[in-house]
């Protein structure tokens, strides 16, 4: 079945970025059609809450929504939820839905994120054993806390170091383990991952690194404990794996599109055909500042890319490259991040660990290029600046807190 | 339930209705109203939800934590009267809001 639906935007992959898009193309002024294609069986929704203040109770599912479900009517967006896209004809700018439906496209945007990354380990496939990347997975998460309940995380990244706070939070016992000697290598370096590990510890999360995961161990069906390499077995209730993403770019990569570990596009979220744009987790894009194509997970990048999809498809001027941002939020703290640490020769902390309160720099000769705050908004907001205008700071001022981070920006 | 109008920096008015409880910030993005970009979606980490409270308001909008004061003076055009509007929790005292958005959040 063909719809002729006069050939506008199609937006396959109703996550954060496309719900961004399809909006953003309407508050631009596109008049066109805008047809949003999502595999969940919900409107498109806020992922980070997922491990952070929703899985505590703080807020309710309503409160994730990107917009109430009656805005994509009201702003004539089609909404087709609950399928999946099969196939992409570029040369007759069509998509196959695996409903059996055919949508025509003038514009499509892939916007179909990552999934994340399993454990091919014996009992991987154990009720109880879980990945939280959606909504679903999240109230599966949230049904296995509780007091008493013995949560296993695989993975000491900041997806597992949340859902160890939220889980300390709702009362369960907690064991991280990780297969580097410490939590957070692949992201952060001291003295965060030490901060980090204490400020967990002192929780009362344990933590195992260094230690590869075997197998997961069950009874009747149900996970019931985490066979180390060292041949210990880690008792628990459910296992959460939190071990990195893997990029939808199949969908890409099967219609000739070029990709490299993700879609790759170019600083308008342009892919190497015109009439395709990527946006968000699933793309391999240019860092300007860095000089060279990476691949970021976050909210920032997802709500960058959108812009500049829309931008481009109105015929908008192109929005301004922003330095790359995330945060985190555990226990007590407020972990922001700016940048990226790529040719970094040093670092300077600023403030005082002990104190929680802190922020590492990541300096290229006296220029930031990236930093990680601990409850230190300023230097993360100043901070931020910096890194975008690439200037030179004095680095005795910087590591002077006395000094305010106005003045190091000044 | 509390009406609140949002005024776009060219001078665009939205008079919405928001439900207690919500925040400032989210009765604009909920309603697709342009301004209020609300990147971390209001966790206060971002400052892309700053808007200007009008001055009969102040008092009754409350007073910004040391963390939104932070993030405020990094903001881009900050007046006395700047807030971020995630901080803000509609109730029924807020029946009358009037906001004002900066020109841009970034």
């Amino acid at each position: 079945m063909m719809i002729d639906d006069g050939a506008g935007v199609v937006i396959v992959g109703a996550g954060h970025a496309g719900g961004t898009a399809a909006a953003l193309l309407r508050q631009y002024g596109w008049e066109g059609t805008i047809t949003l294609v999502g595999e969940e069986p919900i409107p498109p929704y806020q992922r980070p809450p997922l491990s952070k203040a929703w899985l505590k109770g703080e807020t309710d599912a309503d409160s994730l929504m990107l917009k109430p479900e009656s805005f994509y009517a009201g702003a004539g967006i089609d909404l087709i939820l609950g399928v999946r896209a099969l196939s992409i004809a570029r040369s007759a700018r069509t998509v196959s839905l695996d409903d059996g439906r055919t949508l025509s496209y003038e514009t499509l945007i892939l916007a179909t994120g990552a999934r994340a990354r399993t454990l091919p380990i014996p009992g991987a496939d154990l009720l109880g054993v879980m990945s939280l990347r959606s909504a679903a997975d999240a109230e599966t998460l949230k049904a296995s806390l509780g007091p008493g309940r013995r949560l296993a995380v695989i993975g000491g990244g900041y997806i597992g170091l949340e859902a160890a706070a939220s889980g300390r939070a709702l009362g369960a016992d907690v064991v991280v383990i990780e297969r580097e000697a410490s939590i957070l290598a692949r992201v952060a370096r001291e003295p965060l991952c030490s901060f980090l590990t204490s400020y967990h510890r002192a929780r009362g999360v344990a933590f195992e690194v260094g230690a590869t995961v075997e197998a997961f161990e069950g009874e009747g069906g149900h996970v019931t404990g985490v066979r180390l390499g060292d041949g210990r077995v880690i008792g628990c209730d459910a296992v959460l794996v939190g071990v990195g993403l893997v990029r939808n770019d199949e969908l890409a990569r099967e219609a000739g599109l070029e990709c490299v570990n993700g879609v790759v596009v170019d600083g308008h979220a342009r892919t190497g055909d015109a009439h395709v744009f990527a946006i968000g987790d699933v793309t391999h894009r240019p860092m300007p500042l860095y000089d060279r194509m990476f691949w970021l997970e976050s909210v920032a990048n997802a709500l960058e890319q959108a812009k500049q999809a829309a931008a481009a498809i109105v015929g908008r001027p192109s929005p301004p490259h922003e330095v790359t941002w995330n945060w985190s939020d555990q226990y007590d703290l407020k972990l922001q991040f700016a940048g990226l640490p790529f040719d970094a020769e040093d670092i300077l902390v600023r403030g005082d660990p002990a104190a929680a309160k802190f922020a590492v720099f990541h300096l290229k000769g006296d220029v930031i290029r990236s930093l990680e705050a601990v409850n230190a908004p300023a230097e993360f907001m100043a901070g931020r600046l910096l890194i975008g205008a690439e200037r030179p700071i004095s680095r005795a001022r910087l590591a002077d807190s006395s000094v305010s981070m106005k003045e190091v920006a000044a | 339930m509390a009406k609140i109008t949002y005024i776009e920096h060219n001078g665009a008015e939205h008079v919405i209705e928001v439900k207690n409880g919500l925040s400032v910030m989210e009765g604009a993005v909920k309603n697709n109203i342009p301004g209020i970009d609300a990147d971390c979606g209001g966790a206060c980490a971002c400052a892309t939800c700053h808007v200007y409270v009008a001055e009969a308001w102040r008092d009754k909008t409350g007073t910004p934590s040391a963390m939104e004061e932070s993030m405020l003076d990094f903001a881009e055009n900050v007046e006395p009267n700047s807030r971020l509007s995630c901080q803000i929790k509609v109730s029924d005292a807020l029946d009358g809001l009037v906001v004002t958005m900066p020109e841009s959040q970034h």
